[in-house]
């Protein structure tokens, strides 16, 4: 497997603090990462940083060995997508059209759709179970709805990476799991990398195959999720005492919290 | 959709000219009998395409301002640009420069500067807050308005008599001065306008969405909202030079378009453009009829349409205005 990710002494802030402080780590095609970490770690910044969407940082970012700021945005595009943890339209979008913008990136210089986009587009609306959707005014969905919608749009990008800031925060349960479901096929059956931040421990022990825990910009534990879900790493990476149990499905660990 | 609005802005600019305070008949102005042929050819067909230029151009820029700024409310009237046009022509005509610099008046030219410096002025005071949300830029556009206008009234008190009649007059918006040349001299600016705005529309659709959607599927969002500010301003500038500010045609018109045709640009800005044009040569025909031999400014009938619609708007996103 090669390395698609490769970051080297990583130091950026929005303001003269860093929020991201001296970050190298590696992660390679294929992985399902989950980035954890109380709020204001830094995971959603990283996060921007590898999606493109934050620039001005000083040590090196290289994507697909190329320096992440020498990628042009559109040949980026056509590798990475990003589902922000919500999302809002001002203006009245359909589903279909919503999932229709994750195509532009591969419409160099079209300006309307061609029939292949079109099945690109289905095809993803399928994959999220969004199909019935596409007619309806996307601010008018569910909360879980908008966000298959937002996957499905990702996936039309027909990229190699998927990075998720959160991307169930606002979903009930059964959403939660539904929604990382569609996520983990990708990840076994098109071998897709999945960055994903969340604030939801047992979720991404769930489904993650490597926890990566950061704290106060800086990664304070990196392993399969197993080794990282100990008492001693919960109470540095959220000042919390907690038990850590098996599951009794043996999907790896989970954890409750005890004072 | 495109093509049934295109159908219907045809029909009214073949239409309008036709009416009016003084009765024509299609045989006397294909014949090129006086006055008939005077009366539609040199008075009413130059206002008619002038009025559907202008309509075009507000509405476009419109859905631009709207489409960048992700705010359904704004337009060259709340960004201030419309004032900062007046406010150059107030200084034009208030320094007496009444000279035409090939065919076009000084006034004109100072109003169109007046529309550029402000749309820069806008977004300098976006830039230096670093990122740009929305609601600074409309406070922004507020607070310039009411600059602008103490500004002009502090000349308008200034000026001699007929030179603030000029002024008032301008204020009010009007098709009325228009000829062929000036048909002329904003066409290409229009129509230039209006390419630009298509080759770049299927970008705006995720820009309107928001800057990180759109960056996130490849667009190159510095570029585009450069481009499309300085459309904005050649639009919003190259017509309120000859014509004043007529406000709210870019409110009503994409709000309405939007409500039929849906959100995606590639289809809201040429039949924006096309609504536009037809809605103010409507409202021109309107301002030259209704009350006629008298004529209203057709920006008194475009403010009294827009300023209701306008409350109504808010009233309805009081909530999520921001």
């Amino acid at each position: 497997m090669s390395c698609i990710f490769h970051l080297n002494n990583l130091v950026f802030g929005y303001t003269s603090t860093p929020v991201l402080r001296n970050i190298s780590t590696e992660i390679t095609a294929g992985e399902f990462v989950a980035l954890v970490g109380p709020n204001g770690a830094g995971k959603s910044t990283l996060l921007k940083v590898l999606a493109g969407l934050v620039r001005g940082y000083s040590g090196s970012v290289e994507f697909s060995g190329k320096s992440l700021s020498r990628w042009n945005s559109r040949e980026l595009a056509r590798r990475i997508a990003f589902v922000p943890q919500e999302t809002h339209m001002v203006f009245p979008f359909t589903a279909g059209e919503i999932v229709m913008m994750g195509r532009l990136p591969h419409r160099a210089g079209a300006v309307f759709d061609n029939p292949r986009d079109a099945e690109w587009a289905g095809e993803a609306m399928a994959l999220t179970d969004t199909a019935a959707l596409a007619s309806k005014v996307f601010n008018h969905l569910s909360g879980g709805e908008r966000q298959r919608v937002v996957l499905a749009s990702a996936l039309a990008q027909d990229p190699q990476v998927l990075l998720l800031d959160e991307p169930t925060v606002y979903l009930d349960l059964k959403h939660q799991m539904q929604f990382y479901d569609i996520v983990e096929r990708l990840n076994a059956e098109r071998g897709m990398t999945i960055i994903s931040v969340t604030h939801d421990v047992n979720l991404a022990a769930r489904y993650a195959r490597r926890m990566m825990a950061m704290r106060a910009g800086s990664f304070i534990a990196d392993g399969p999720p197993g080794e990282v879900l100990t008492p001693q790493h919960l109470y540095d990476i959220f000042e919390i005492t907690a038990a850590v149990f098996q599951r009794p499905d043996g999907r790896g660990s989970y954890i409750i919290p005890t004072a | 959709m495109v093509g049934p609005c295109a159908a219907f802005c045809l029909l009214v600019v073949l239409f309008a000219p036709w009416i009016g305070s003084t009765g024509v008949t299609w045989r006397n102005v294909l014949a090129g009998v006086s006055p008939d042929r005077e009366i539609f050819f040199v008075a009413r067909l130059p206002r008619v395409l002038f009025g559907a230029l202008v309509g075009g151009a507000l509405a476009m820029a419109g859905v631009l301002f709207q489409a960048i700024l992700r705010n359904s409310l704004a337009d060259p009237f709340t960004l201030g640009v419309s004032a900062g046009s007046s406010l150059g022509a107030f200084i034009a005509i208030w320094l007496g420069l009444e000279m035409v610099i090939w065919g076009i008046p000084v006034v004109s030219i100072a109003a169109f500067i007046g529309a550029f410096l402000t749309i820069a002025l806008v977004f300098f005071i976006a830039r230096t807050a670093g990122v740009v949300p929305t609601f600074t830029l409309i406070l922004a556009g507020v607070t310039l308005n009411f600059i602008f206008f103490a500004v002009m009234m502090f000349i308008h008190y200034a000026a001699n008599f007929s030179q603030g009649y000029l002024m008032t007059r301008w204020t009010m918006g009007a098709l009325d001065t228009a000829d062929m040349r000036t048909v002329l001299g904003a066409a290409p600016f229009v129509i230039g306008c209006l390419a630009g705005l298509m080759w770049i529309a299927g970008q705006l659709n995720p820009l309107s969405a928001g800057e990180e959607w759109a960056a996130s599927r490849g667009v190159d969002v510095r570029r585009v909202k450069k481009l499309s500010y300085f459309i904005g301003s050649i639009l919003t500038g190259a017509v309120t030079a000859f014509s004043g500010p007529i406000g709210f045609v870019g409110l009503i018109v994409p709000h309405t378009v939007r409500l039929v045709a849906g959100p995606d640009h590639r289809v809201l800005i040429p039949a924006s453009f096309f609504i536009g044009s037809a809605f103010l040569v409507l409202c021109d025909t309107a301002a030259r009829t209704l009350f006629a031999p008298t004529e209203i400014p057709v920006g008194v009938i475009t403010a009294l349409l827009g300023g209701p619609f306008f409350i109504a708007l808010l009233k309805r996103k009081r909530g999520d205005l921001w």
